[in-house]
């Protein structure tokens, strides 16, 4: 399977990834040959057999809805890149 | 005898004796640190001054208490990637390069609970991804066998570490043989735990359904000791499993006579290194002798391994790696730009090549469009793989293979050529897809004195018959006893 330079750059966007000219040009020629070799799955009928997302069969997992210790606001703020008032700054995202 | 020659339950023993001090033992791997990191760059963050005061700590609670625990007063290095409150925790990355965890996985509070000491933080690929420890931001470790070769990857600072005699033993992590595959390469043994069996809260996440913590360690003894430590239930990991955790370093004595041996032919390929299966298949006879039944079997589908695995692993990754946005934590790009350009300017500046390529991989993957031919497809070749392990485990108790095809490879002899390093994972990829549990040791020497890996598979949770297996070839066989000539 071959993927054009501009799929490459669409996927890019969904990734939220800025790629430069020789990055685009890099990973065009490298997915194709990783999709390439992906497609030998396609020698294997898969129609009847149920996919694996998980090893062991994980239900939903509940616990009581108590309260309990959470980390004080200092201590989760403390790696913020732009803390301000208790809060994470981030550009604006309203007109 | 200087103290960093010591083994974890060597040094175990004479702490337990008195004869010796964790204050000593710890002063002694530093000063063993000091002589040869510079040329093997185990680390990437070291914690003297708190290893110190962990070790004075572990001194005092040995005086005071009667029953000390196995790993108290214990120099442990610990894979950068597992959160340690107070201590910078990178993944290897240049997007995490100032984050210090504002808490504790919970294998770092089980071991802090024993006493444990803690050296530092150890180098890797960035965020797990990559099988040479190469892919790092600060910078590439060497192999203390080779230093022009590769340790290994991804948890190749660890495995360096222990193999350079820097700790007593080191915490790594495993999504595709990370843990495996440089243990082999540096001639230590290594565990990749049942999925499950170890939590993997505070994991920076990677892969979230192959993803396993391990021990890295110099004998197999050592192994079962911090498997022990680590292993459990965690209600902060939904997908740990509620099983009570064997004695698995006394189980371990009870013998492998008797036990059955599959070797898979697909695991014995063309192309493969003739003396790393040379080695291998002399292994296989020490198992014979020791008393196991061994009898070929077949697992039909492990060529199909590595396409699945790199489908699969690259689109959780996608998903796991969204999280670094600039936003909570971590580089921020994007200067005065709006919301998208900082998203963009951040992830374009903070992840490395590898990282880049496989989000752009999984994200192509769980596309619309691609979705059921890629990401669906290889969930259900996922099924035959394990399917084909279910099958072989109804007539042998363990499954013996090589860990890699080829010995440590030469430092940048791969890393240009992403898909020729994917496939120098294909004999781990399978355990982890099938979420067994698979120990690595050493089983002999290349002709050049590369290590070479003998790796044991069983099934889920019965980590105590591989260990039976892999104690009583130890006790056979005397390739751990050879230090790196670093």
């Amino acid at each position: 399977m071959k993927i054009t330079p501009q799929e490459v750059e669409h996927v890019a966007k969904l990734a939220r990834l800025a790629l430069d000219d020789a990055e685009r040009e890099m990973f065009t020629r490298q997915l194709s040959d990783i999709l390439a070799y992906v497609d030998k799955l396609n020698e294997l009928d898969t129609s009847r057999v149920t996919p694996t997302s998980h090893v062991i069969p994980v239900q939903n997992v509940f616990r009581p809805d108590e309260v309990g210790e959470s980390l004080p606001v200092e201590e989760a703020l403390a790696n913020s890149p732009a803390p301000e008032h208790n809060h994470h700054r981030v550009p604006k995202i309203v007109e | 005898m200087d103290l960093w020659e010591l083994s974890l339950h060597e040094a175990r023993e004479l702490l337990h004796k008195g004869e010796i001090s964790s204050r000593q033992l710890t002063e002694a791997f530093f000063q063993r640190i000091e002589a040869v990191e510079p040329r093997i760059h185990a680390f990437i963050t070291l914690t003297k001054e708190s290893a110190l005061a962990e070790a004075d700590q572990a001194d005092d609670r040995r005086r005071r208490e009667a029953a000390a625990p196995p790993l108290l007063g214990i120099p442990l290095a610990i894979k950068d990637l597992i959160s340690t409150r107070g201590v910078k925790t990178t993944c290897g990355s240049r997007i995490l390069d100032n984050y210090v965890p504002p808490y504790d996985a919970t294998a770092m509070v089980k071991l802090r609970a024993q006493g444990a000491v803690f050296l530092g933080k150890t180098n890797m690929d960035e965020f797990a991804m990559g099988s040479s420890t190469e892919t790092s931001h600060f910078g590439i470790s060497r192999n203390p066998w080779d230093l022009q070769r590769v340790p290994g990857g991804s948890s190749g600072g660890s495995a360096a570490c222990v193999a350079a005699r820097q700790c007593s033993a080191a915490l790594g992590s495993d999504t595709g043989g990370s843990i495996r595959q440089p243990a082999a390469f540096c001639g230590i043994v290594g565990l990749k735990p049942t999925y499950g069996r170890v939590s993997r809260y505070g994991l920076v996440a990677y892969a979230s359904s192959l993803d396993q913590i391990g021990p890295m360690t110099r004998e197999v003894r050592d192994t079962a000791i911090l498997l022990e430590a680590i292993s459990g239930h965690d209600p902060r990991d939904s997908t740990s499993a509620p099983f009570p955790v064997p004695p698995y370093e006394s189980e371990m004595v009870r013998g492998a006579a008797g036990l059955r041996v599959g070797i898979p032919k697909e695991y014995f390929v063309a192309g493969m290194d003739r003396e790393v299966e040379e080695a291998v298949r002399n292994s296989v006879e020490t198992l014979e002798q020791l008393g196991m039944q061994v009898s070929e079997v077949s697992l039909p589908h492990t060529e199909y391994a590595v396409a699945t695995y790199y489908l699969l692993a690259t689109a959780e990754a996608s998903s796991n790696l969204a999280r670094y946005d600039g936003v909570k934590y971590g580089l921020r790009g994007g200067g005065d730009g709006d919301l998208p350009t900082m998203y963009m300017q951040t992830r374009s500046a903070g992840f490395g090549i590898e990282v880049k390529r496989r989000i752009m991989l999984g994200t192509y993957a769980l596309s619309a469009g691609y979705y059921d031919a890629y990401y669906l497809k290889a969930q259900k070749v996922r099924t035959l793989i394990k399917e084909d392990f279910d099958q072989v485990f109804q007539t042998v108790d363990v499954i013996a293979t090589p860990t890699a095809p080829m010995a440590a490879f030469k430092l940048g002899e791969k890393i240009g050529d992403p898909l020729q390093m994917y496939l120098s994972d294909i004999f781990t990829i399978p355990v982890n897809l099938a979420g067994l549990p698979g120990l690595v040791l050493p089983c002999g020497f290349t002709a050049a004195g590369l290590p070479v890996g003998l790796q044991l598979i069983g099934r889920p949770f019965e980590e105590t018959v591989l260990l039976r297996a892999g104690y009583a070839f130890e006790q056979a066989t005397e390739w751990h006893e050879k230090p790196a000539p670093v």
